[in-house]
């Protein structure tokens, strides 16, 4: 029999508090007092934000082949823990996530681990090497359902594989979510290409590397009518080129991670490389640019692009260390900072952007659904009184590569339902009972 | 002074001239038949060298024995590096030996920084060259050579025209001496072609131009920076003898200077490519005494670094005294 649950008096998108209850994975019922199944929990939650849970569109698991730095496991209790209840898993491990039985194995090694729905992404090219498609169709096909493709970490940068990929994929409804860096522009760069740049003598990583290629990208996904999906948008030019090509009617979405929301390219001056990141954080500018797009929905979502990597590679000098944040655990709380605090977004705002329309991009079914009855129990509980300082050596992922230590954020996740089971309890990760409970 | 010289922009104009007054007066004792001076005996000075640099590396030797503090030269070949340690193992291992200054070459931008901030070592480090960022002591005995010959061996620059010519995207000599040359008063002016000089160029405290002749007469001392031919095919000049041709000093060039102007380059030239042969065997070349002023103002920013306290506070002649007394 499983266990319900009552949320007692949150505030479903920061809207006016109500009760919901829980029962077979389900919203059984909302309203004011409800009455209390027997046996039901009830969770005191009138300080709390209720979302529909989070859907991350750009997780690097790492699993197979890094698992020093992640597992599935490891980096589904981040999720959890961050308030998320279905990631998608980027093709870059080792092997790369190019054949069915790759995106196969890490789909199962997500449904083992139990805590959110681990989509597999599948790579646009064997081995990410930008010059022969993977079997996207084999992978469309397989029990892990594949429906977004990305070479992330590189860039279909040639311009016919770019282009039948976006065809290719219109037999299944896929999309082709590209990682916008032009290759010869950005050899070797280790920030973003600026004033600063030249001062710290630190090869520059031009913002046009990334907007040339979305500007191809968009007319290419024009000419032949297909989706594109384009990954952390990091430049304020990037965003007027996706907001025209948006105007003009084509089917492009974009994301921006909550860093590149709140950082900028001065942290670098520390040549701390816990700041180092692909793409690179840019300037004040750009930042205010990506909020005001993210906003009015230029940018769609909020993906996290989470990359976890072990000590070794960021305890060292900056050209050596390896490029990335986690994410999951603070991009909720980021987001509340850069957003909500300033007024940029409501709550139903974030729901949208971090839940709902990641879903639909993804294609991925019973997540990013409304707090209704009758729908699967995916729900965050946002606490809002309490804020959250952030300390790695607190995080659940495996990796402690986090630009934000240090920081209070404004809010903390508190509670998370999966399919109706607790996967976060008021803070603590209830990793372990569920997923004895799964292999049932 | 700060615990570390990371960048030229860590010195002050007191703290700048301080360093080159103390170079000054230990040049003076040096001149000496016995070269040797006390004062950081039983202090131990650790030349740590990623980058094959001989000139650097024995500059920086010559000074700390000169001050009698113990050497240790750690190259980057045929050492622990070669089979992978990382910076911070081998900074643990020298902070373990009980090394009062790290003197670091290294081909990454901010390692200086991070051995300085990472609270991987106790000691002082002075940055000897690093990636495409600094080279503060380069800029230092550049500026000594100035004053020597433009400002009677005393006191800032203020005023004095510098032209530095060349490959300013890739140089650390260039961006430490803008910082430094600035700090002591000097007009500075980077000449290059316009793929050779970074993004942002506009917000230095200097001017730029992709014309050498028409600063010639009226620079005050010209400086060539070394330019690899590898640069040629990446495409930041079509060739070598055009880049010569529009940007290498030649001796009608030079005829061009002010009579009182100096050439300098920091080393190693390409003869025939940045400068002439000639120009750089002139008269006009103080080339071979940049480098001997490269031990002493090494010797005085080791000095200051590890024996500052007394100096700071004391002043005028009675530095001296000081120096030879430890």
């Amino acid at each position: 029999m499983t266990v319900s649950y009552v949320i007692r008096a949150s505030r479903p998108l920061g809207g006016p508090s109500v009760d919901i209850v829980i029962s077979d994975g389900l919203i059984a019922a909302m309203g004011s007092s409800v009455d209390v199944p027997v046996g039901a929990r009830v969770i005191d939650a009138q300080d709390c934000i209720a979302l529909p849970g989070l859907v991350d569109l750009h997780t690097h698991l790492r699993e197979p082949g890094r698992e020093d730095a992640e597992t599935v496991l490891s980096g589904s209790q981040a999720a959890a823990a961050g308030g998320y209840t279905a990631v998608f898993a980027m093709a870059n491990t080792n092997p790369v996530a190019d054949t069915a039985g790759t995106v196969e194995q890490v789909w199962r090694l997500g449904q083992q681990a139990g805590l959110v729905d681990v989509q597999p992404v599948g790579a646009v090219t064997m081995g990410l090497a930008g010059t022969q498609l993977a079997e996207l169709g084999a992978m469309a096909d397989s029990a892990a359902n594949v429906r977004m493709f990305s070479d992330d970490g590189k860039c279909v940068h040639d311009a016919v594989l770019m282009r039948r990929a976006l065809e290719y994929v219109k037999a299944f409804d896929g999309v082709i979510a590209q990682h916008a860096q032009e290759p010869r522009l950005t050899e070797d760069a280790q920030m973003n290409e600026s004033a600063l740049s030249g001062i710290l003598g630190l090869r520059g990583w031009p913002a046009v590397a990334e907007e040339a290629i979305i500007a191809r990208d968009v007319l290419l996904a024009d000419h032949v009518g297909s989706r594109l999906h384009v990954c952390h948008v990091s430049t304020a030019g990037s965003v007027e080129i996706i907001r025209w090509a948006k105007s003009r009617g084509i089917d492009v979405t974009a994301e921006v991670t909550p860093h590149h929301l709140l950082l900028t390219e001065e942290l670098v001056r520390s040549y701390d490389p816990i700041y180092k990141v692909n793409p690179p954080l840019r300037s004040e500018r750009d930042v205010h640019a990506l909020r005001e797009a993210l906003a009015d929905g230029t940018i769609d979502v909020v993906a996290t692009d989470h990359a976890p990597h072990p000590a070794e590679d960021k305890d060292c000098e900056w050209a050596e260390a390896a490029m990335g944040m986690v994410g999951l655990e603070t991009a909720v709380g980021v987001v509340a900072e850069a957003m909500v605090s300033t007024g940029l977004l409501d709550w139903a705002g974030v729901a949208q952007r971090m839940s709902v329309t990641p879903a639909v991009i993804g294609r991925l079914d019973g997540q990013g659904r409304s707090l209704a009855v009758g729908e699967p129990a995916n729900i965050t509980l946002i606490n809002t009184s309490r804020p959250y300082l952030v300390e790695p050596r607190a995080l659940r992922s495996a990796s402690r590569n986090t630009p934000f230590a240090g920081r209070s954020l404004p809010v903390s996740v508190w509670t998370t339902f999966y399919k109706g089971a607790l996967t976060l309890d008021e803070g603590v990760l209830v990793g372990q009972a569920h997923n004895e409970g799964s292999a049932v | 002074m700060n615990r570390h010289l990371l960048s030229a922009s860590d010195l002050d104009r007191d703290d700048a001239l301080l360093v080159l007054d103390t170079a000054a007066e230990l040049a003076a004792l040096t001149d000496r038949a016995v070269k040797k001076l006390p004062t950081l005996r039983g202090r131990t000075v650790v030349n740590l060298f990623y980058e094959d640099s001989t000139r650097t590396r024995i500059s920086f030797e010559a000074a700390a024995k000169r001050l009698s503090a113990d050497v240790i030269n750690f190259s980057a070949k045929g050492s622990s590096v070669s089979k992978g340690e990382s910076l911070k193992d081998t900074a643990l291992t020298l902070e373990a030996m009980g090394a009062d200054a790290v003197v670091i070459r290294h081909p990454a931008s901010g390692a200086p920084d991070r051995l300085a901030h990472s609270g991987w070592i106790g000691g002082s480090v002075v940055n000897a060259g690093d990636g495409t960022h600094e080279h503060p002591t380069q800029a230092l005995l550049d500026a000594f050579t100035m004053r020597q010959h433009l400002a009677g061996g005393k006191g800032d620059l203020a005023g004095r025209k510098v032209t530095i010519v060349g490959d300013v995207l890739h140089s650390r000599v260039a961006r430490s001496n803008v910082l430094l040359l600035s700090t002591l008063g000097a007009h500075v002016t980077l000449v290059a072609p316009p793929t050779l000089l970074p993004v942002g160029i506009e917000t230095w405290p200097c001017e730029f131009s992709f014309d050498l002749d028409s600063h010639l007469s009226s620079t005050d001392a010209v400086m060539m920076l070394r330019v690899q031919r590898e640069r040629m095919n990446a495409a930041f000049f079509p060739s070598a003898r055009e880049y010569s041709r529009r940007y290498g000093l030649d001796v009608r060039r030079m005829n061009a200077l002010p009579e009182h102007a100096i050439v300098m380059h920091p080393g190693p030239m390409n003869r025939g490519m940045e400068i002439a042969a000639d120009v750089a065997d002139s008269d006009r070349s103080v080339i071979v005494e940049q480098v001997t002023n490269g031990v002493n103002v090494r010797m005085a920013v080791l000095y200051l670094l590890l024996a500052g306290a007394q100096l700071g506070e004391s002043e005028g002649s009675d530095r001296t005294a000081e120096v030879v007394a430890p």
